[in-house]
């Protein structure tokens, strides 16, 4: 009797043994296979879950503020003075400030830039790349508010000794210093989207007898045209969203001009000078700034959508 | 140095070194090409037969590290003295190569891109040159009611015959064919086979090839290479049934390569 126990007591440990010894038998643990995606959720929900709490904030505060002040007024004023008695909320002035800025920060930063990536993926020797690429890269990490200085005491000087009537603030020199702030994003994200075209089309055209410019020029800037205007939008997007160069240097003077040698106001100084300020919160004058931001937020969110849009009608598939 | 065949020599190549770096890719070559006929190159990968092939219209002088002793003549003019004009070069000297590589561009602008390049702009003219060249290449029929589609909407092999085409464009006098048909399907490589033999009466095509076979059924006259050393030049009727160097023999009878 105890034999016999035994004996099927053994040949359960046997079969258990065969269960746990089959060759499919679970060897890791599957705990951070199950912990990980949710983790991993939590971050990426985390990151959404601010955008929407920003623009929600936003549009709220945006609201409030129309409530008190008429839409058409705002969209439509010519005149903006809203701390200041008589008040007059009209955006247009702001937007011409942040457009002039914009507009000579991309003449000086989409030549220059597209240039020197034109010279470092077909040109430089791999040593001179290997030296510049960082560098400029560096150029991209020094803080704005070192621009903004570099701006008022070195660009302002030289352009009031070129043009007598610029003022001490004026859009030219915080202009082009935003400018020389974004060659380098414009710079090395088109150099990536030139150095990714293939050697093959390359060699194609040298085959055809191209000079080097020409490979440059008429193959590989084509090729890698949707990755130029990319770098070009969101660097556009970067110089209207940039604010330490333009309150330092651009001035506090909300102008509807498009003369940039005259203190101008962007609408990104404007915001940093309510914030500063002693406005009293809930205040309409305090509401501005949520306007003004929304009305940067739009902007930019369609210049993103008109950069894709840009980008797909453009591509050259290779 | 060997002579072949009634037709005229056009490349002569003479004791040609080439390294790269310190690797000696091209040992001593000296062969005679002679225009308006096929001489493929053969022999196993890594034995200098395409590095042969790109210094014929200087493709190699983009590898940095590259130098070249010896001279290569191209009806009569040594393409390597200081005053030859590589594009003018390589206009005379088209190329093809292992990957189909149209541009980015429609089926028109490809084949009109070299004709721009050394500045013809008339717009009839193109018209012309397009139509000829692609009549050339054997794709006129296939593709002349879609010039304007990109070209990538083509099938690999008729990208290949398109690369041709737009070759063909700047009216060369030599073209290369790098390993032209080894990314494609057996018919459309037999499709490049046919227009290489109806080219090469207007003309001269060397053509390198990993397949032998290819070069027995398309080459008047064949190159075997062996480390970067002509092991054996002959008329390709010749050189398949009758090699005079043993290792040629191995080769050509699949005993390694």
């Amino acid at each position: 009797m105890p034999n016999e126990a035994l004996s099927t007591n053994s040949s359960k440990q046997l079969v258990d043994a065969a269960k746990r010894n089959h060759a499919f038998r679970n060897e890791k643990s599957h705990l951070m296979d199950k912990i990980m995606p949710v983790a991993l959720f939590l971050c990426a929900a985390l990151s959404i879950a601010t955008t929407i709490g920003i623009v929600a904030t936003l549009i709220g505060e945006t609201y409030h503020f129309f409530e008190q002040v008429p839409f058409v007024d705002f969209i439509t004023g010519t005149k903006w003075s809203p701390l200041i008695e008589p008040k007059s909320f009209g955006i247009w002035p702001l937007i011409c400030g942040t457009l002039l800025i914009t507009v000579i920060a991309c003449l000086v930063a989409v030549p220059l830039g597209l240039a020197s990536a034109i010279y470092l993926s077909e040109y430089a020797p791999k040593k001179v790349r290997n030296i510049v690429k960082p560098i400029l890269e560096i150029l991209a990490g020094v803080p704005t508010i070192v621009y903004g200085y570099f701006a008022l005491s070195f660009i302002t000087p030289m352009v009031r000794g070129i043009f007598a009537d610029a003022g001490v603030f004026n859009a030219l020199s915080a202009g082009i210093v935003v400018g020389i702030m974004i060659i380098p994003m414009v710079c090395s994200l088109s150099e990536d989207a030139m150095t990714a075209v293939p050697r093959s089309l390359r060699d194609g055209a040298y085959a055809l007898g191209a000079t080097r410019f020409e490979v440059a020029l008429k193959i590989v800037v084509p090729a890698a045209f949707s990755g130029i205007v990319a770098s070009a939008v969101l660097a556009f997007s970067r110089a209207i969203g940039e604010t330490m160069i333009v309150t330092v240097a651009a001035g506090s003077t909300p102008k509807l001009t498009a003369n940039p040698l005259e203190s101008i106001q962007t609408m990104t100084a404007y915001i940093v000078q309510v914030s500063l300020g002693d406005t009293p919160h809930g205040s309409v004058e305090y509401g501005t700034i949520f306007a003004v931001g929304m009305t940067l937020f739009v902007i930019t969110f369609l210049l993103n959508i008109l950069a894709q849009y840009v980008a797909r009608r453009f591509r050259e598939e290779y | 140095m060997q002579t072949l065949t009634k037709n005229q020599t056009l490349i002569e190549i003479n004791q040609l070194n080439l390294f790269y770096g310190a690797f000696h890719a091209l040992k001593n070559v000296s062969l005679r090409i002679p225009e308006k006929a096929i001489t493929a190159f053969i022999g196993p990968s890594g034995c200098g037969k395409s590095t042969l092939l790109r210094t014929l219209n200087r493709m190699n002088d983009m590898i940095p590290g590259t130098r070249i002793e010896g001279g290569i003549a191209i009806s009569g003019t040594d393409i390597y003295s200081g005053d030859v004009d590589v594009e003018t070069l390589r206009k005379k000297v088209g190329m093809v190569f292992q990957q189909p590589n149209p541009f980015p561009k429609s089926i028109y602008d490809n084949i009109a891109y070299g004709p721009r390049l050394h500045g013809i702009h008339d717009r009839k003219k193109l018209d012309e040159i397009v139509e000829t060249s692609l009549r050339s290449a054997v794709l006129w029929e296939e593709v002349k009611d879609y010039l304007k589609r990109s070209a990538f909407s083509l099938s690999g092999g008729q990208q290949q015959r398109l690369c041709i085409a737009r070759a063909l464009a700047v009216n060369p006098d030599i073209l290369l064919m790098d390993e032209a048909t080894s990314a494609l399907d057996p018919i459309s490589t037999l499709k490049i086979e046919e227009l290489a033999q109806e080219l090469k009466d207007r003309y001269t095509i060397v053509m390198v090839t990993h397949n032998m076979h290819q070069a027995a059924r398309v080459s008047n006259q064949t190159v075997f290479f062996l480390n970067g050393e002509v092991v054996e030049y002959d008329e390709t009727e010749k050189l398949f049934s009758n090699p005079t160097d043993q290792r040629t023999e191995d080769y050509i009878s699949g005993r390694f390569g």
